[in-house]
C-alpha cells in the first residue's frame, strides 16, 4: 500500500495511472450527468410548492456539494505536500482551485436565480448563501497568492499554508454565520439520512451528484497531467512521451 | 561566587523581542496613531452618509464601530512583518535557537497592545458620536479587546504570507478579511445584544473561544509562512 | 414525464427564466472547463513536440553531417 501511494508521488507513475483511469472518468460523468439532466428536467415531478424551479436543485446542490468538498481537497493536497514536498500534490492543488471557485459561483448564481420565484428577490443573505460567498473569497485568495509570487515554489507553498487555515476556519465561518442568520432552510438532503424527497426527486439529484463528482476527477486528473507535462518537460520520459502523443501537429 | 550564566531561555527571548518591537514602534508613533485616526475618520463618514439621526445611528453603531475597528487593524498589518523583513532582523528572527511560534506571538503580543488595545479603549468615544446606548460602552470596549486579539492572530499569518512580496496590500486585504468574519459576527453581536437589553456574556465567551483557538493555531502557521516568505 | 409537449418543458410552468439560466450558466462551466483542460493539454503536447524538434535539429547542426535531413526536419 505504502509503496502505491510512494509510486503515485511520483510524477510519471501518476500521470501513467492516471491518463488510464481519466476516460472511464469522462465516460461516467458524460453519462451520469446526461441521464441526471434528462431525468431531472422532463421527469421528475413538480415541488409541490415550488412548482418547476424546483429544477434548480439539480445544478445547484451538486454545485454546492462539490465547491466544498474541492476546498477540502485542496486542503489536502496542500497538506501531503507541505509534509511530504510530494510535487504531484501541489500540481493536483493549482488545478483544483480554479475549478472550486467555479463552482462556488455556480451554486451562487444558481442560489441567486433561484431566490427569485421562492423569496423574491435576487440576493437574500441566507446562511448559506453568505458562507458560500465568503468561500469564493477564500478561493480567489488562495488563487491569487499563488500567482503574487515570482517563484512557483513560494507560491505553491504559501498557498498550501492559506489552504489549511482556510478549511480550518470555514466550518467555524459556516456556523457563526447559521448561528448570525437562524432563518434558513434545512440541509436539503445529506447521504446518511433518508431525504424527505420522493425517491423520484432525489434519485436524479444523488445521479447529478456522483456525475458532478465523476466530472471533477476526470477533470483533475487531465489537468494535473498537463501540468506535469509542463512542470517536468525537460524530464526524458515527458519528451519521449510527446513523440508517441498523437495530434499536437501545427 | 556564583558565576552567572549568560542566559538565553525562552522567557528572554520573548521579553527581548516585546521590548525591541515595543521601542522601535513607540519611536515610529505616526505608525501607532494611523490606525486610531483611521477609526476615527471612517466613523465620521457615516452619518455623512447615511444620516445623522441618532435613533439610525443608535441601532447601527455596533456594526459600524466594529467594521470600522476590523479595517483599522487590518490596515496596521502590512507593518507587522515588513520592517523587519527590509532590514534583515525577520531572518535573525528565523535563526533565533528559539521557537519562531513563541517569537512571533511575541511581536503580535506588541502588535495588538499598540492597536488593538488603543482602538478598544478609543471606541467609547466614537460610540458616543454614534449615540449608542449607554449599557453598550463596557461590553462595546471588552469585546473589542478580545476580539482584536484574535485580529491580530490571524492577520498576521496574512502578514507573514505576502511579507515577501513588493506589493501586498490589497492582496492581504483579500486573504484576511474573509478570516475575519466570525470575530466580526460575534463582537458586534455582544455589542447589539446588549445594547438590546440582553445578556452579551455568550457572546463574549465565543469570542474567547475564538481566541484560544487563534492562540493554539495561528502561531504555528505564522512561523511556516514567514519561513516560505524568507527562504522561498 | 412530467410534462405534456415539448413546450411546456421549454415553458417550465412558468419558472423558465429562472430554470433555464441556472442550467444555461452551469453547463457552460462545465463544458468550458473541460474545453479549456483539451486544449491545454494539446497545448502542452505542441510545445513538447516543438522543442523535441528543435532540439533535434540543433543536435544535427552541431554535428557534422548530413544537411539535406536537418532541411528536410526543418520543414
Amino acid at each position: 500500500m505504502w509503496a502505491f501511494i510512494h509510486k503515485l508521488g511520483s510524477p510519471k507513475w501518476f500521470y501513467a495511472i492516471a491518463m488510464r483511469l481519466q476516460p472511464w472518468f469522462w465516460t461516467a460523468a458524460l453519462v451520469l450527468l446526461a441521464v441526471g439532466s434528462v431525468w431531472g428536467l422532463a421527469f421528475a415531478p413538480a415541488d409541490y410548492q415550488q412548482g418547476n424551479s424546483f429544477r434548480i436543485i439539480y445544478v445547484h446542490v451538486p454545485a454546492a456539494i462539490l465547491a466544498q468538498s474541492c476546498f477540502i481537497a485542496l486542503a489536502a493536497a496542500a497538506l501531503v505536500f507541505l509534509v511530504w514536498k510530494i510535487k504531484v500534490a501541489d500540481m493536483a492543488a493549482a488545478v483544483i482551485a480554479p475549478f472550486g471557485a467555479a463552482m462556488t459561483f455556480v451554486a451562487l448564481f444558481s442560489g441567486s436565480v433561484w431566490g427569485v420565484p421562492t423569496w423574491g428577490t435576487w440576493w437574500i443573505w441566507d446562511a448559506r448563501l453568505t458562507s458560500m460567498l465568503i468561500q469564493l473569497f477564500l478561493y480567489l485568495g488562495v488563487i491569487a497568492l499563488r500567482g503574487a509570487f515570482l517563484s512557483r515554489d513560494s507560491g505553491a507553498r504559501a498557498a498550501s499554508v492559506l489552504a489549511l487555515v482556510g478549511v480550518v476556519n470555514i466550518p467555524i465561518i459556516k456556523y457563526s454565520v447559521e448561528w448570525w442568520n437562524t432563518l434558513h432552510q434545512p440541509a436539503t438532503f445529506t447521504l446518511t439520512e433518508r431525504p424527505a424527497m420522493p425517491p423520484e426527486m432525489w434519485l436524479p439529484l444523488l445521479i447529478m451528484v456522483l456525475g458532478f463528482y465523476c466530472f471533477f476527477i476526470a477533470l483533475t486528473l487531465m489537468r494535473t497531467c498537463s501540468e506535469i507535462l509542463k512542470r517536468e518537460s525537460a524530464k526524458r520520459w515527458v519528451r519521449e512521451l510527446a513523440d508517441e502523443a498523437p495530434g499536437g501537429k501545427r | 561566587m556564583r558565576v552567572v550564566e549568560p542566559r538565553a531561555g525562552l522567557g528572554v527571548a520573548i521579553a527581548a523581542t516585546v521590548k525591541r518591537d515595543l521601542t522601535l514602534m513607540l519611536r515610529r508613533r505616526s505608525e501607532v496613531i494611523n490606525p486610531l485616526v483611521f477609526f476615527a475618520l471612517v466613523i465620521t463618514l457615516f452619518p455623512l452618509g447615511i444620516s445623522p439621526a441618532p435613533a439610525l445611528l443608535a441601532e447601527i453603531a455596533p456594526g459600524l464601530l466594529w467594521v470600522a475597528a476590523l479595517l483599522a487593524t487590518q490596515l496596521s498589518l502590512d507593518a507587522l512583518f515588513r520592517g523587519d523583513h527590509d532590514d534583515g532582523s525577520l531572518e535573525q528572527l528565523l535563526l533565533a535557537p528559539q521557537p519562531l511560534a513563541a517569537l512571533v506571538l511575541a511581536k503580535v503580543l506588541v502588535h495588538w497592545l499598540l492597536t488593538g488595545l488603543p482602538l478598544a479603549l478609543m471606541a467609547p468615544l466614537l460610540g458616543l458620536m454614534l449615540s449608542l446606548p449607554s449599557g453598550g460602552y463596557g461590553v462595546l470596549m471588552l469585546s473589542l479587546a478580545l476580539g482584536s486579539a484574535s485580529l491580530s492572530l490571524i492577520g498576521a499569518i496574512g502578514a507573514a504570507l505576502t511579507v515577501g512580496l513588493a506589493r501586498g496590500g490589497v492582496l492581504l486585504s483579500l486573504l484576511v478579511l474573509p478570516l475575519y468574519i466570525p470575530v466580526l459576527i460575534f463582537g458586534a453581536g455582544a455589542v447589539q445584544v446588549i445594547t438590546l437589553g440582553g445578556n452579551a456574556a455568550p457572546h463574549l465567551a465565543i469570542l474567547g473561544a475564538l481566541l484560544a483557538v487563534a492562540l493554539m493555531l495561528a502561531p504555528w502557521a505564522i512561523a511556516a509562512a514567514l519561513r516560505i516568505s524568507i527562504n522561498g | 414525464m412530467a410534462f405534456d409537449s415539448l413546450a411546456a418543458l421549454l415553458a417550465m410552468g412558468g419558472h423558465a427564466p429562472y430554470v433555464w439560466p441556472a442550467w444555461g450558466v452551469t453547463a457552460a462551466l462545465l463544458i468550458g472547463s473541460a474545453w479549456h483542460a483539451r486544449a491545454e493539454r494539446r497545448q502542452r503536447i505542441r510545445e513538447l513536440k516543438r522543442r523535441n524538434r528543435r532540439e533535434r535539429s540543433a543536435a544535427k547542426r552541431d554535428a557534422p553531417g548530413d544537411f539535406s535531413e536537418r532541411e528536410a526536419d526543418d520543414a
